[in-house]
């Protein structure tokens, strides 16, 4: 595997500075422009398809270009992945889309993720009890995956056992599914960030978990 | 209507983003890919019939109802369904409980994932670059500067959203509110409450 592809997406916002300030905004409305509502109406309706599922249609956004996520709002976000999604299964050309608009239509980047023919057997029963500890695996897929860099390589504790869901990384690449049990996992200020302050916790599936003692 | 003739007979520059999503919509309907007439109800249904307001009604009964608040902590998606709530990103609810000493807050690091059943859809700050960066490094600081002062000796829990699960946070029962139905204590319920960036 190429080792000098940029694989973590400019999405993965979490403990990032340079933001500024969070702006709240009295009285705020669904939405603030028609063509907000518009991206609503047409994702919905691409969503009704069935032509993506929930990893796929994350993974379009996070694929964006950098500047462009950092500049754009969440329904800009929307209208972007939905169009890649579109071109990339041919129902839809870049050529069409950019005629009618009368300008540039920018798309997300191409998928580096890799397809896998054999997602391997689900996994119903949690490997993991509440109480245990557990180390996050340190990798840096090239697709789509739901574990926050923040984690990565930290130490916490199983807070919460959750449902058996379909994997995010496989499903995003794959035709194949592969369910596993997800977990709440509470990690220390201190192990986050290496100083004092509130736990955060985090919701992950049980292969990005590795058991720090087997009981 | 209106805004059509006004469109017709002041002609305004049209914003590039504008231009994609109208074409985008366009052609997706020309190929039979979307029904925007079926679709606009879904959408009126987003904007008038899901919000804070259904999250308000969760928290008053809990706040009424020590038999509900006990099925809510267990299982937040059964007992939000007792009101009738559910639907898309509402299958796997989990409601943490303000006290006196955990103040509880929600993000969504990764996207923005939010509990649409209960809270609508999320607002502009919530889906923001510096409230999903800022949230899990320095929550503290971050809620103060947002107007939510959290005494020194109250843990702060964190929960990112980023796997199935939704999350709803319940808000310690405001004083002065004691005899008050249950209409009346929904009113007091915000959204920012429910989100852990307010206390009442």
């Amino acid at each position: 595997m190429c080792s000098n592809v940029v694989v973590d997406g400019v999405h993965d916002l979490g403990g990032m500075h340079g933001f500024g300030r969070v702006e709240i905004e009295p009285d705020e409305p669904v939405f603030h422009e028609p063509w907000e509502r518009c991206v609503a109406v047409v994702t919905f309706g691409v969503f009704l398809t069935g032509t993506s599922n929930g990893g796929q249609f994350r993974h379009s956004i996070e694929r964006m270009d950098a500047g462009h996520y950092l500049q754009s709002s969440y329904y800009e976000h929307w209208a972007t992945g939905v169009a890649t999604r579109m071109v990339e299964l041919g129902l839809v050309s870049v050529e069409e889309l950019e005629a009618r608009a009368g300008g540039a239509f920018p798309l997300s980047g191409a998928d580096r993720g890799v397809p896998t023919d054999d997602p391997g057997n689900d996994v119903v029963a949690p490997r993991y009890v509440i109480g245990d500890h557990v180390r996050v695996r340190n990798w840096h897929p090239p697709g789509h995956t739901r574990c926050p860099r923040y984690v990565r390589g930290r130490q916490g504790t199983i807070a919460r056992v959750d449902i058996v869901a379909s994997v995010p990384d496989i499903e995003a690449h794959s035709a194949g599914r592969r369910s596993e049990p997800t977990y709440s996992v509470r990690f220390e200020s201190d192990e986050l960030w290496g100083e004092p302050g509130d736990p955060v916790h985090v919701d992950l599936w049980e292969s990005y978990l590795e058991p720090i003692l087997e009981r | 209507m209106s805004a059509e003739s006004d469109i017709h007979h002041h002609p305004r520059a049209v914003s590039p983003i504008e231009a994609r999503v109208a074409a985008l919509e366009a052609l997706l309907t020309e190929k039979g890919i979307i029904d925007p007439e079926t679709l606009d109800g879904i959408v009126e249904h987003y904007e008038h019939e899901l919000g804070p307001m259904n999250g308000a009604k969760v928290v008053a009964r809990a706040w009424l109802d020590a038999g509900y608040k006990t099925r809510l902590l267990e299982n937040g998606t059964a007992a939000i369904r007792e009101l009738g709530f559910g639907g898309p990103e509402g299958d796997n609810l989990v409601v943490v409980a303000n006290t006196a000493s955990v103040h509880n807050v929600i993000v969504c690091t990764l996207c923005s994932c939010y509990p649409w059943p209960v809270l609508g859809l999320p607002p502009r700050w919530y889906k923001s670059a510096p409230y999903r960066a800022r949230m899990v490094r320095e929550p503290r600081a971050l809620l103060r500067e947002m107007g939510c002062m959290i005494d020194d000796d109250t843990e702060i829990r964190v929960w990112d959203s980023s796997a199935e699960v939704r999350y709803l946070v319940l808000p310690v029962r405001p004083e002065g509110t004691e005899g008050h139905g249950e209409e009346q204590l929904a009113g007091v319920v915000t959204r920012d409450s429910m989100i852990g960036v307010s206390v009442l």
